[in-house]
């Protein structure tokens, strides 16, 4: 074979390869926007008033993530299953994110650590590589982190809003996070860049429950009552 | 706000110098066997299992490297040496040695995604197709294909037995074969880096008074560059960054073919090494001397 030949297959490899990122990337961009659609739906939760339909929205959410399963499965489409870290970084953020709205939705819900497991199936995606287009476990622990991030902050407004209740919750959870976090041997990557704001998120909170609780404001909401001053 | 973040950071160190387990005991609402807790110390085992595979592939590619870069200046001793049979064959020793590297690397990807550890390997199988392609060049003055460096990389379990020693460790019985597969890109980055070798064989065989070879090269280096001009920058980033490097050497061995044919007639043989030491930018100099 001579060089010429050589090149031009190679220049075919290439060109092929091209045209599967830029499905992919088609298929990212449409994820994108779910995101973008159940965080604005979520978002919600913020504001005063809606700490009282929090199950609705969760609700809501859930029913997009019906889209978001549909577009992961067109994604699984586009390039060879044996292949998944070669394109890995097309879609690591977004993944990254719909991990976050999954265990947001979840916490809400719940007051609990979304698994694994359960974010593969909300995602409707593998757990184990073993088995095809799956989530990466530093994926995860990275849209886990965003949670810690996300509940902080709703924490202070739990508080404006009249429910002083939660941020205990919060806390007792973030809690136990930093904990799981502490077991990890992570590696000095984006992960750790991410895991190191993790100690901001558990403080604004300590000083969330120390506001409560010099004012005696604690002890209203361990009451049940929740109510205002 | 950095200025807050600061203190925090400041905060947390101090935090940090107390033993750990004591500080996790003080904070009586976290159960140790928890689900949360038992699920992320599997997650701490998952990611020691991958940092350490991939720490153990980053070394694996470093001697692969060290190894090919050896081989590579001993194929360079071939033109000035009178016995070229030996140092092939040398050299197939050592390039058999370094396939015996990355059998281990093939080893600890099975039942992986390559793709995953890509980038701890990634070096050192360019510095291999480095140094084979430039292997292959001298023996045959061609271009190796992707097809024919990867058919080398095919492993089977008899080779394994016979080189227990080395592998002693992870022993599950395959019978099947297992290979390794050098992509299009790794490929490319180390046939741009032969180029480099090229060059400097050209003007080293100058040195030795051979005239054949600086056109040979020539014309290979531009049939080389033809093909990267080709793919252009619809290859990865790297690749185009490779290009400038390409040019600069292909220039060079076309100004050594240049002055070679200018001068060559006028100059006798044995004097052309000198011609050389001052080539380049010289050449204008060189002009005005006898």
């Amino acid at each position: 074979m001579s060089v010429s030949e050589m090149f031009i297959a190679l220049q075919g490899v290439l060109t092929a390869d091209q045209d599967i990122r830029e499905e992919i990337r088609k298929v990212v961009q449409a994820l994108e926007q779910t995101a973008r659609e159940i965080l604005t739906l979520l978002q919600g939760v913020h504001q005063g008033t809606g700490f009282q339909d929090i199950p609705k929205k969760c609700q809501k959410a859930r029913e997009h993530f019906g889209t978001v399963k549909t577009q992961l499965e067109s994604l699984k489409t586009k390039f060879p299953a044996d292949q998944y870290y070669r394109f890995h970084e097309h879609w690591r953020f977004v993944l990254q994110r719909l991990v976050f709205l999954a265990a947001f939705v979840v916490y809400l819900e719940s007051e609990t650590l979304v698994t694994r497991e359960a974010v593969a199936e909300i995602l409707g995606i593998e757990a184990d590589r073993e088995r095809g287009f799956h989530l990466d476990i530093e994926d995860y622990l990275s849209g886990v982190l965003t949670l810690a991030s996300e509940l902080s902050r709703l924490a202070v407004n739990s508080v404006t809003a009249g429910d002083y209740a939660r941020p205990l919750r919060i806390s007792t959870f973030i809690n136990e996070l930093d904990s799981g976090f502490r077991l990890l041997n992570l590696k000095n990557d984006s992960l750790r860049k991410r895991y190191d704001g993790l100690k901001y998120d558990v403080k604004k909170i300590e000083e969330v429950v120390y506001d409560l609780s010099i004012r005696g404001l604690n002890k209203d909401a361990t009451a049940g009552a929740g109510g205002e001053k | 706000m950095s200025g807050k973040e600061g203190s925090g950071g400041f905060r947390k160190r101090k935090h940090d110098n107390f033993p750990r387990g004591q500080k996790r005991e003080e904070k009586e609402n976290v159960t140790p066997s928890s689900a949360l807790m038992t699920s992320f110390k599997s997650f701490q085992l998952e990611l020691d299992t991958r940092h350490d595979k991939y720490e153990r592939l980053v070394k694996l590619s470093r001697d692969i490297t060290i190894e090919s870069k050896r081989t590579i200046f001993l194929l360079h001793r071939f033109i000035s040496a009178p016995n070229g049979e030996e140092i092939l064959n040398e050299s197939e020793v050592k390039l058999d040695a370094v396939r015996r590297k990355i059998k281990q690397v093939a080893q600890e990807l099975i039942g992986e995604d390559v793709y995953q550890f890509h980038r701890a390997i990634s070096p050192g199988l360019q510095e291999y197709v480095e140094a084979v392609s430039f292997q292959y060049f001298i023996k045959t003055r061609s271009l190796i294909s992707v097809e024919e460096i990867n058919k080398q990389l095919i492993f089977t379990a008899e080779d394994r037995e016979e080189t227990t020693n080395t592998t002693s460790n992870s022993h599950d019985k395959q019978p099947h074969t297992w290979s390794l597969k050098v992509t299009p890109v790794d490929y490319l980055l180390g046939v741009a880096d032969l180029t480099g070798e090229l060059m400097r064989l050209c003007i080293s065989s100058v040195g030795n008074g051979d005239i054949d070879t600086p056109f040979e090269l020539s014309q290979f280096l531009r049939q080389i560059y033809d093909g990267f001009t080709f793919i252009g920058n619809t290859g990865p980033y790297e690749v185009s960054k490779k290009l400038y490097t390409l040019k600069q050497s292909l220039a060079k061995v076309e100004n050594a073919c240049y002055t070679l044919k200018v001068r060559g007639s006028e100059i006798p043989k044995h004097m052309l090494a000198d011609v050389f030491s001052t080539k380049t930018e010289l050449i204008d100099q060189d002009e005005g001397l006898p």
